[in-house]
């Protein structure tokens, strides 16, 4: 009834092909912004933005970074954590090096090197496959955060061995370091991730993203049909990298404020992944579900009890929060191995046919 | 659907959650960071159950502190940053009077951030040793010693034993360390120390994933043969250090650790463990009145959330003390004030004007627990006197007097720190608060 | 030039100049091996049987050492809390096959990957509750496991040999040797090579898959309590432990991860080659090379042989 596209008719491929072909996805899209740029700094308190927001939007890019990699090319990965590691430690040089240049650029900057850095431990991909593969970037895991931790130039000889944010003004305005506002932060974030998200989306659909499904689907096949693996493969793992080190740079510069190497360690790489397998592989909106479903549902679970005038020590919550989270999980994949963006499409098949069941 | 009553039934959990009541406006709101999870658990439980029976017995057996009890709410970091970020987001809103973050990462995260949301922070002798100079950081205090402190006495006790700093020269000295910015931080003072005596340092970095396998550590001591070992270790790394040391037949007399090592790290090495060495600045055990209240008040109520035989553990008391550092810097803005219920403002030139005096101690029920502690708006650390102890077997023994940490090479390297800090942080905000003078 | 010197020669003067620490070197090295391919076989026989890779190994290793330590600690005597540990693995590889592996079965490999992380959240999650966090002592002497070291002296220095890492050796040993004999010459043994073969040929033959992924979860619980007592008593019980059970993985990429004796010497080449590295050229580059370094050793072993050193080479079609 309300979501039908009777009647809506495309006289040409241009906009047979685009991203959101039906009149209510066009809507839907723009009320999700609106709500986002708007609603969300005006209604959310601090700690909505810092803890649920800013948070859930530098996941997300991470996410679709590693769901381009993973969902779109089924290269498994590991080495998330490092590469976003690269995209701070990266933007942490580039603004001590040139402390004029906008601080925005060189989040974005960041993930120039990440990317050069994830092509080059993208090569063993052409020769290995599935867990192998798998195995192999955790090598580029521990060497990366080694490296943070063992190469003082990367931290500019702190004593501490952390990378402190500066303050960074954007028009005035200041946009990190603690004299920033969450709204601030967050509307930057948001910026970024929707420019970036925007871009993805235009790899994907384009012959781009075609090629690395077919490299996905089978790469000997894919190969028979005229996709160079070599330069295919490269290029899903230095884009997926690029936007894992913005995520990472916005991760310290517009989150945490001051990250120590162990922020980059194995288990964000896990998390990543998380959110790409439960959010559902090969899908952009995937990546948002997943990373708002890993991310919050934790922060609610630890607000429940209180909010229930329940007296539970916090370390009991703690685990009881661990065994759901785990529970849910396994729940999720025996439920809904496609992840959660199926089901969103699930969902919208209903709603086109509804009120008849088909 | 399933999914939709799991989003519906979110969403009504978060707006519950952020509707919560804020507490009362007669309590003081203090909320304690803990660990009892993940792999520092060892290390944190005891630390976390100090803390929070202190305050629980003081909330008991005296109604709070001048007749305002504190609302004790406990938030579990996991040792993670990113964990304690979001405690510290969600505390930030019930006006805490002073947060303890109780681990290196978080304070560094949290460091601008005291100044802009006016909470003091307490990094009890761990966090940024920087953060002793009170008027380039004045909402963090880190008394009662910083690392560098503790690095400088354990070199002072070795040159004592070894008849003076001239017979230094010439020996080695083993560093291992946990392979991140708390382990790290020891190293400057200890090759300019070295470079200073004539000694030679061999550094020995133990990553935070092999924590439990050290064994080319300590082949690497073994070829080495270093005179003395002074250990920077966390958790599940220091027994097994212990362990290893005395596999490798390392001479346990000369092997020192920071102040954070518990009795339970120690025991599972065996009587071979016999002679280790551990900083310390207050005594362990049960024998004070206000321990003796513990139990009564707290304990015996059962209102503790730990087993009683972790009472008296050297963490457990470093919990105490790290609660009677809060409770005095209530008492002492109370006194400033005049008000009641006070604020994180007022805490801060509360911990500002900390004398804990030794008439003081005896005064709390702690006669002789610890050395007297006084800090300034200039000196957020105090640089207090320091003792080894001896691992005698089964408990930690009092093996030296007190000793004074080398301030005169420990300060220009807190200076030096600073100034670092505030340059490359442009746009540190210069000290505003106003210095108290009570006498 | 002197650089040079460094990397080529000085460590190899410096082997034959301290012999005795070359070979207390190897044999340290042999022990973290044999300890390595202890929780690699875990993973392999796993992968083997059911095609899962078990992330969930390394807290199996944390979870079966935490059950005998907290049995042990509740009252019961050491010889049966280490029996009724067995059991709760048993109960535990009941239960993952009915809860997990059934309902997806003939999933991606992916998505099996990710429910063995939900199961490592899990038993974190329960071990932490029941349990407590705080470290724990392995009951070593209860289990009637030695301490002491032998020293012999040898190559003009002493090599230091614990008597619980030669037990721990024989223990490694005993269980390989026991698993191959089952797998080789028994009825289940036969069951189990033909699924690891194929799920459908074997269940057209009436083995039953359930049956089979069962007595495979179980052996790997008991390989994780084996690797749970060692490592426990060598260090202590305590959830960082899991961390270690990461050092399986290059392990299982060196030695292929369908081939058990695969994962025996790609162990030990591990473990070799990781404390040699550390000792002799890991201080050029500041120490602390072990997290990353058998990373390493596995990668260049791949750009060779993309299957490991043993495993199956999986010829692809169209």
């Amino acid at each position: 009834m309300l979501y039908r596209e009777v009647g809506q008719y495309h006289t040409n491929y241009r906009a047979d092909m685009r991203i959101f072909p039906i009149l209510q996805d066009r809507i839907g899209i723009l009320v999700i912004l609106a709500i986002a740029f708007l609603g969300v700094p005006l209604i959310g308190g601090s700690f909505f933005l810092d803890v649920v927001a800013t948070p859930f939007l530098i996941y997300a890019l991470a996410a679709i970074g590693l769901n381009l990699l993973t969902g779109y090319t089924g290269l498994l990965s590991l080495g998330t954590g490092g590469f976003m590691g690269i995209g701070a430690y990266t933007c942490y040089k580039l603004t001590t090096w040139f402390p004029g240049v906008d601080i925005v650029v060189w989040i974005l900057a960041g993930g120039l090197a990440a990317a050069a850095v994830g092509a080059l431990f993208g090569l063993p991909s052409l020769r290995i496959k599935g867990f192998y593969l798998l195995v192999a970037t955790l090598a580029a895991q521990f060497f990366l955060q080694w490296a943070f931790e063992r190469i003082p130039w990367l931290y500019n000889n702190n004593i501490s061995g952390t990378i402190e944010v500066p303050t960074r003004t954007l028009f005035g305005l200041p946009i990190t370091g603690a004299t920033a506002t969450p709204v601030t932060r967050y509307e930057v974030a948001l910026c970024i991730v929707v420019a970036l998200t925007w871009l993805a989306s235009n790899l994907v659909h384009g012959r781009i993203g075609r090629s690395w499904m077919a490299v996905r689907d089978m790469d000997i096949a894919a190969e028979l049909i005229g996709i160079k693996l070599l330069p295919t493969k490269l290029l899903s793992f230095a884009i997926s990298s690029y936007l894992c080190g913005v995520a990472g740079a916005m991760l310290v510069f517009l989150w945490y404020g001051s990250a120590e190497p162990t922020v980059f360690s194995i288990d964000l790489s896990f998390t990543i992944l998380f959110m790409v397998i439960i959010g559902g592989l090969g899908s952009l909106l995937g990546a948002f579900l997943g990373a708002a479903l890993i991310h919050v549902l934790p922060i609610v679970l630890r607000g429940v009890p209180p909010a229930l005038g329940l007296n539970i020590a916090s370390s009991t919550v703690e685990h009881l929060n661990l065994m759901i989270v785990g529970a849910l999980i396994i729940l999720f994949l025996v439920a809904e191995p496609f992840g959660l963006a199926r089901l969103w499409q699930t969902g919208k098949q209903k709603l086109r046919v509804w009120p008849f069941p088909y | 659907m399933s999914l939709r009553w799991t989003s519906i039934a979110a969403c009504a959990a978060m707006l519950i959650g952020l509707a919560l009541p804020a507490f009362a406006d007669d309590q003081i709101y203090v909320p304690l960071f803990s660990y009892r999870t993940g792999p520092f658990a060892g290390s944190g439980i005891p630390i976390a159950d100090g803390m929070h029976d202190y305050l629980t017995m003081l909330n008991e057996r005296d109604g709070g502190i001048g007749g305002v009890r504190l609302a004790l709410e406990e938030c579990e970091t996991g040792y993670d940053t990113k964990k304690g970020i979001e405690c510290y987001e969600a505390v930030k809103g019930k006006k805490p009077v002073i947060v303890n973050p109780w681990s290196t990462g978080i304070t560094l995260a949290l460091i601008p951030k005291a100044a802009v949301d006016k909470i003091p922070i307490l990094s009890m002798a761990y966090g940024l040793s920087a953060a002793a100079l009170g008027d380039t950081f004045p909402w963090i205090f880190n008394p009662p010693d910083t690392y560098w402190d503790g690095l400088s006495v354990i070199v002072k006790q070795i040159a004592a034993r070894e008849g003076g700093f001239d017979k230094l020269k010439g020996k080695t000295i083993g560093y291992i360390y946990l392979d991140a910015p708390y382990g790290k931080e020891p190293i400057p003072l200890l090759q300019q120390l070295a470079k200073n005596y004539g000694f030679n340092v061999k550094l020995y970095p133990v990553a935070a994933a092999e924590m439990q396998n050290q064994s080319s550590q300590w082949l690497n001591v073994r070829r080495d043969r270093p005179n003395y070992m002074i250990m920077w270790g966390w958790g599940a790394m220091q027994p097994t250090a212990v362990k290893e040391a005395v596999k490798t037949g390392y001479m346990m007399a000369n092997f020192y650790s920071i102040w954070w090592i518990g009795e339970g790290e120690v025991q599972g090495a065996g009587p071979g463990a016999k002679g280790l060495k551990n900083l310390n600045w207050h005594n362990n055990g049960t024998g004070y009145q206000a321990f003796a209240d513990i139990k009564k008040y707290v304990l015996d109520k059962g209102l503790s959330k730990g087993s009683p035989s972790e009472f008296g553990l050297e963490l457990y008391d470093r919990g105490v003390y790290n609660s009677v550092l809060i409770a005095e810097a209530i008492h002492v803005a109370q006194k400033l004030t005049k008000a009641k219920v006070v604020t994180g403002a007022d805490v801060r030139r509360g911990m500002e004007n900390l004398d804990l005096s030794s008439t003081r101690w005896k005064e709390i029920g702690l006669d002789g627990f610890a050395n007297s502690l006084a800090l300034s708006c200039a000196d957020h650390n105090g640089h207090g006197n320091l003792f080894v102890q001896e691992w005698d077997g089964t408990k930690w023994v009092k093996a030296s007097g007190d000793v004074g940490p080398m301030n005169d090479v420990v300060d220009p390297l807190l200076a030096a720190a600073a100034k670092e800090y505030v340059d490359k942080n442009t746009g540190w905000p210069k000290r505003t608060e106003a210095c108290d003078h009570t006498s | 030039m002197h650089l040079l010197y460094l990397i080529l020669v000085d460590p190899f003067v410096q082997m034959g100049t301290a012999p005795d620490l070359l070979a207390q070197t190897l044999w340290e090295g042999l022990v973290s091996g044999v300890l390595y391919a202890l929780i690699a076989l875990g993973f392999v026989l796993i992968y083997k049987a059911s095609g899962v890779f078990n992330f969930a190994q390394g807290i199996m290793v944390v979870f079966s050492a935490l059950t005998l330590v907290g049995l042990y600690a509740a009252g019961v005597p050491a010889l049966l809390a280490l029996a009724l540990t067995a059991a709760v693995m048993f109960v535990l590889a009941v239960g993952i096959e009915r809860l997990v592996l059934r309902p997806l079965v003939n999933r991606p490999d992916i998505i099996l990957f990710m429910a063995t992380f939900g199961l490592t959240y899990l038993l974190i999650g329960i071990g932490e509750l029941i349990f407590g966090g705080d470290t724990k002592q392995m009951i070593a002497k209860q289990l009637y496991l030695p301490s002491g070291a032998i020293d012999l002296p040898m190559l003009g220095g002493v090599v230091r040999l614990q008597k619980l890492d030669i037990a721990a050796a024989i223990i490694a040993s005993v269980l390989v040797a026991a698993l191959t004999v089952v797998f080789q010459y028994t009825r289940i043994g036969r069951a189990f090579r033909a699924v690891a073969d194929s799920h459908r040929a074997a269940l057209s033959v009436g083995i039953s898959l359930n049956q089979i992924w069962i007595i495979v979860w179980f052996a790997a619980g008991i390989v994780a309590l084996a690797t749970g007592i060692m490592w426990g008593a060598r260090s202590e019980v305590s959830f960082a432990l899991e961390v270690v059970a990461l050092k399986a993985l290059p392990v299982l990429i060196l030695g292929g991860f369908t081939s058990i004796p695969g994962a025996i010497v790609g162990g030990l080449i591990i473990g070799l080659s990781e404390k040699l590295f550390e000792l002799y050229w890991g201080p050029l580059m500041g120490g602390g090379t072990e997290s990353w370094f058998a990373y390493v050793i596995a990668l260049i072993v791949l750009l060779f042989r993309p299957h490991g050193l043993f495993g199956e080479v999986i010829i692809e079609r169209i």
